[in-house]
């Protein structure tokens, strides 16, 4: 299988509202993959979908090979999900995180242990490994966050803006992990708007008004929108949707 | 008369110091950003400015009143964004515009000069509750509720987080407008990239300015030669950046990747020799960003 995610025709509606309008796009096994778009323009009910947690109102789609509407199980042991607002227990330890998530992902007693040693390692934070996760700085709990996030070892994991309000430097060590996970040929779909970070990725998806306008390199949309950057192309796509919305 | 004056504010919360020293002072008509990541001590500062919480040392001014003594009157005359939307979820944006009027003793239409601009975006959703607003749109009310008793300082605490790239250069546009009228305008955020739009800046890090200046006067201290470089296989040509001896600091941005070296101009070739076995290779001099500047800042406070 070299396709991590595929769909068709994707869409959810909401009443009248349709977040998500018959979205159509695939991404490769390794591929560090940018979903952006405006605040509403519908990016949180699509990666919902294809997390498993919503059901398409028509469409279909398929992530690590398992169909999101009805393998939603399957869909969530194969996948890891991270996002800025929600990710650790701030009142248990940074070894009792790693246990907590260890179990619910279905791990070995054993194979918890080794995680874990493995983990405090890469991330260097042996000392810290009895500390509750409330006393870490912001940049080292979403270090940390990413890392459990993949515990598992599964082949996607989804990242819902990671970066927001961390130091400059923490917020590359971040991207690091990320390429380092990539590299290991693991999926990364990751939402962001620090527009630096979009040309990171791979391949990129804009989103306006719950329809995909763009998708493709940093360097060909940029060609593409005669943009300096992306945060050019960004605001010529998106600044469409905002005048026929007012 | 200085509209802000911040003279050696210390804040702790216990063993951590939130604040360390910090002294600044904002002009009129000033828009002066305080630029650093969360955890630096900014929203600390902006609620000892507003008389919400007391600093351990030092003393600090606005419009001439002092914090502690004229809390106040302080209170009557400034205009405050905190950095949580912090407006009634549940009642309409006119409403909750009218509820700040009143509070503050005057009427929507007294100062609607000043919040017209701002308020034409969103008045077409003025009967919708504040809490199903989109994050641009609860910017402007927020904006408009800190605006609407036509305060003479507005302090802003990260109106922009967390909000799309176009409704943050739609707000960025709103504050140079308010900047005209005369308004001194203390605003923090954690993008780098809005530190160019601000008149001065402050860079703060772990409670301590780092540097103060005019965006240019920032860019302009960091000295050392610098080159973008870009390679088909990203991952690899970091990691050999990293490894390499002369290599000073190496930070990912957009599209390349900004190289110092401990060396200087002089390892130009070196480096470029170094890295010749990567394909699609650039390699080009690059003049520092403020984020450069942050970074290099940071690197020295480490120390």
């Amino acid at each position: 299988m070299d396709k991590a995610i595929v769909t068709d025709q994707l869409t959810r509606r909401f009443g009248d509202f349709i977040a998500t309008d018959a979205i159509t796009f695939s991404v490769d096994r390794g591929e560090i993959f940018g979903f952006l778009g405006a605040n509403g323009a519908g990016k949180t009910t699509a990666m919902r979908m294809l997390c498993g947690l919503l059901k398409p109102s028509s469409g279909h789609a398929k992530v690590a090979g398992y169909d999101i509407a009805t393998q939603t199980e399957l869909v969530k042991k194969n996948i890891g999900y991270m996002s800025q607002k929600f990710s650790l227990y701030e009142d248990l330890t940074v070894k009792e995180n790693i246990r907590f998530y260890g179990g619910i992902y279905g791990l070995s007693n054993q194979r918890i242990k080794e995680k874990t040693a493995q983990l405090l390692d890469k991330l260097q934070i042996t000392k810290e490994a009895n500390q509750l996760v409330s006393s870490l700085p912001l940049g080292w709990k979403q270090k940390l966050a990413f890392s459990i996030a993949i515990l598992h070892d599964p082949s996607i994991v989804f990242l819902d803006e990671p970066t927001g309000g961390v130091d400059p430097v923490t917020r590359r060590q971040f991207w690091d992990l990320i390429y380092e996970a990539a590299h290991q040929n693991v999926t990364v779909f990751v939402t962001t708007h620090y527009m630096d970070e979009a040309e990171y990725c791979d391949r990129i998806s804009m989103m306006v008004d719950g329809k995909i306008k763009a998708l493709d390199t940093p360097r060909k949309l940029k060609e593409q929108f005669s943009a300096v950057s992306m945060n050019d192309v960004f605001l010529q796509l998106a600044r469409q949707q905002t005048v026929s919305n007012q | 008369m200085q509209p802000i004056i911040i003279n050696n504010i210390d804040k702790k919360f216990g063993d951590v110091k939130a604040l360390n020293n910090v002294s600044f002072s904002v002009e009129e008509g000033e828009l002066f950003g305080l630029i650093g990541p969360d955890g630096a001590g900014k929203s600390t500062l902006f609620r000892i400015l507003t008389t919400l919480l007391l600093a351990d040392k030092g003393s600090a001014s606005v419009m001439g009143m002092d914090v502690v003594k004229d809390y106040k009157k302080i209170r009557r005359s400034v205009g405050y964004m905190p950095g949580r939307f912090s407006l009634y979820q549940d009642l309409s944006i006119e409403e909750n515009l009218r509820f700040f009027a009143t509070i503050f003793n005057t009427t929507v239409e007294q100062n609607y000069d000043l919040i017209k601009d701002i308020y034409v975006q969103i008045e077409p959703f003025k009967k919708r509750p504040a809490g199903k607003l989109s994050g641009g749109m609860k910017q402007k009310l927020a904006l408009c509720c800190a605006l609407v008793h036509k305060p003479s300082v507005l302090f802003l605490d990260e109106p922009t987080t967390g909000v799309d790239p176009v409704s943050r250069k739609e707000f960025w546009e709103m504050l140079q407008r308010l900047r005209e009228k005369g308004i001194a305008i203390l605003v923090s955020t954690p993008y780098m990239d809005e530190a160019v739009l601000c008149d001065r800046v402050a860079l703060i890090q772990k409670g301590e300015l780092m540097d103060i200046n005019t965006p240019e006067g920032i860019v302009r201290r960091f000295a050392q030669p610098m080159w973008a470089v870009g390679a088909g296989d990203r991952y690899r040509l970091m990691q050999d950046l990293r490894s390499y001896e002369d290599t000073a600091s190496c930070y990912a941005f957009g599209e390349y990747l900004h190289v110092t070296l401990k060396s200087g101009g002089a390892g130009e070739d070196a480096l470029c020799q170094y890295l010749s076995p990567h394909q699609d290779l650039t390699m080009f001099r690059t003049s520092a960003g403020i984020e450069d500047c942050f970074m290099y800042l940071m690197q020295e406070q480490n120390q």
